[in-house]
């Protein structure tokens, strides 16, 4: 219970800093701070290993995990690529 | 390994997220905080392969691979102007990827491996302990299958947005009942949520929740379209974010909750920020259509013997003498893969001395930030891309305004006509300016479906035919003179 707790803690914070950091991006930099986010949110990576690589568990929960780290990785893999391509055009001047 | 250490570099990650965001605040910083959000993913990635305890790789390996040539190639190869497509189909995957989490989870603690998909949907009995004791368990469950929910939202809304912004969905189809229909299929799949919670051994609650929200992503994106999509995209990259903080919970891993709630909280704020500048409520842009206006506004009315068109050539004359000009582009710009073509323009303009400026409404294109980025393609330097608020005084002095292919975000109808659908959503006042120029293929409404009468003023002169053709024209008209 205590970690709930704590998970949740963490989660409320989260959520004032998230206020904080997003309200101070330009509106220039939007389209970058979406595809950022999408790379970001592609933490699930994380989850998604540890269900897919599971020797121990049913195949099904295999698949799934495959499944789950394939759009992962595409979401780490395309999001942190496409900004930092945009963000390179920028960036010259 | 020590849980501790793994715990101690999951922080450390959340870290990297949160600087990354914050290099974000400034152009210049941009680059720079996406590297090191990069680099808190990969201490997050590694750092949980070497704690896995019985691995078997494959799976691993294969989706790694898959998944990495799939992104790197979409990454390389997506156009500037199709960015909200790609937007959407990662907010998609996202939503597909903390759905296919939260069921592998689920079917880990139950333990069984059904062979076909009717003894899937047989009850299995699991000890009242399994997802955890008393509170913890319940709360379990309902994380597993919110995430379910929210995650089966996100891939198929995504899903939708991607095909109606690639055009390969041109109608809108909705629910017979429109809100209430999508109302009531929340309202079922949030009752098998909670039917899951009483009785966790019951599958088939778990396929009727995927079900439902499949179909409730569809209903919900199905009649959106066009201008709308801005709040859509931005709605769905926040469920995506919560689907990944959910996943945490379910995981009890902080490095999700951390960075899912920032995801969530910076895809809300960007909703509201479309929402405010399209003077709507989030409610009217899911379930409402554009008000009708209270009279109906007659076109002809407005345009009959009042519109004036022009020769890019007399354009060019009219810039020869300007000192400031102001650039307003829109959806149309994107469409007609302008942008290269209104930067040079903007560049003999300069030449001869002319100050010139952008000025971007929030709303203009498809997705937050969609103009930016075209213009930013073309090199025209950030500091020259002014919003809204900053460029709206400025238009009192400006000789003139090039407006190339944007509508509704520069009807004066939103300032001046109460009444008017689109009466109270803030504008780009052009029509303060000397003299407006209107590049346009004809006098078709824009999204709202309204006529413009800033098209019909004395001092606003129309160029007909393709945006990218005409200021091509300007530009070459103006290099001769």
């Amino acid at each position: 219970m205590e970690i709930l707790i704590l998970l949740l803690a963490l989660f409320v914070l989260s959520l004032f800093l998230g206020v904080e950091l997003i309200t101070k991006v330009p509106p220039t930099l939007h389209t970058p701070l979406m595809s950022g986010t999408n790379a970001v949110s592609g933490i699930t990576l994380v989850g998604a290993m540890l269900a897919a690589g599971n020797e121990g568990s049913p195949m099904l929960v295999n698949v799934l995990g495959f499944i789950a780290v394939t759009l992962a990785t595409i979401n780490v893999v395309g999001g942190y690529l496409v900004t930092n391509r945009m963000l390179a055009m920028f960036k010259r001047k | 390994m020590n849980p501790n250490i793994v715990s101690f570099v999951y922080l450390v990650a959340g870290i990297l997220f949160i600087l990354g965001i914050k290099g974000l605040t400034k152009p210049k910083t941009a680059v720079r905080g996406n590297r090191l959000s990069a680099l808190g993913m990969l201490l997050a990635v590694v750092i949980t392969l070497l704690n896995i305890n019985t691995v078997d790789f494959s799976f691993i390996i294969a989706g790694v691979l898959v998944g990495g040539i799939v992104g790197g190639i979409m990454a390389l190869r997506i156009q500037m102007t199709s960015m909200p497509q790609m937007v959407a189909l990662l907010n998609g995957f996202g939503g597909g990827a903390s759905l296919t989490i939260a069921l592998a989870e689920y079917f880990t603690v139950l333990g069984v491996a059904p062979s076909s998909f009717a003894e899937l949907l047989n009850p299995v009995m699991v000890e009242s302990s399994a997802f955890g004791v008393g509170v913890e368990g319940t709360i379990a469950v309902l994380a597993i299958g919110l995430t379910i929910l929210i995650g089966a939202v996100t891939l198929t809304g995504s899903l939708i947005a991607f095909s109606k912004l690639q055009e390969l969905m041109k109608k809108s189809y909705g629910l017979p009942g429109g809100p209430i229909g999508n109302g009531l299929f929340l309202l079922t799949a949030l009752a098998a949520v909670g039917f899951l919670v009483i009785n966790p051994g019951n599958v088939a609650a778990v396929v009727a929740i995927v079900a439902l929200a499949l179909l409730l992503g569809l209903f919900l994106v199905m009649p959106i379209g066009g201008a709308d999509m801005p709040v859509v995209i931005a709605l769905l990259n926040s469920y995506s974010g919560i689907a990944a903080a959910l996943a945490g919970f379910i995981l009890g891993n902080t490095v999700l909750i951390i960075a899912g709630s920032l995801v969530g909280t910076s895809g809300l704020i960007l909703t509201q920020i479309m929402c405010v500048a399209m003077n709507r409520s989030l409610a009217n842009v899911l379930f409402g259509k554009m008000a009708a206006g209270g009279e109906k506004i007659d076109a002809d009315e407005i345009y009959a013997g009042k519109v004036t068109s022009a020769q890019p050539e007399e354009v060019a004359m009219m810039l020869e003498v300007a000192e400031r000009v102001v650039i307003v582009p829109g959806y149309g710009m994107a469409m007609a893969q302008a942008q290269h073509a209104v930067r040079e323009l903007a560049d003999a303009m300069e030449a001869r001395g002319i100050e010139v400026e952008y000025g971007i409404h929030p709303v203009a294109g498809r997705m937050p930030g969609h103009m930016n980025v075209l213009l930013a393609e073309a090199e025209v330097p950030y500091d020259n891309l002014v919003e809204m608020d900053r460029i709206n005084p400025t238009f009192e002095d400006t000789d003139v305004v090039i407006v190339i292919g944007a509508n509704d975000v520069t009807n004066p109808m939103a300032r001046d006509a109460e009444g008017s659908p689109i009466y109270g959503m803030p504008i780009l006042n052009v029509d303060k300016a000397k003299n407006v120029v209107v590049i346009k293929r004809s006098l078709s409404p824009g999204f709202a479906g309204l006529p413009n009468p800033l098209f019909a003023m004395d001092h606003t002169l129309m160029v007909y035919g393709d945006g990218k053709k005409a200021v091509v024209e300007i530009t070459a008209a103006l290099n001769q003179a």
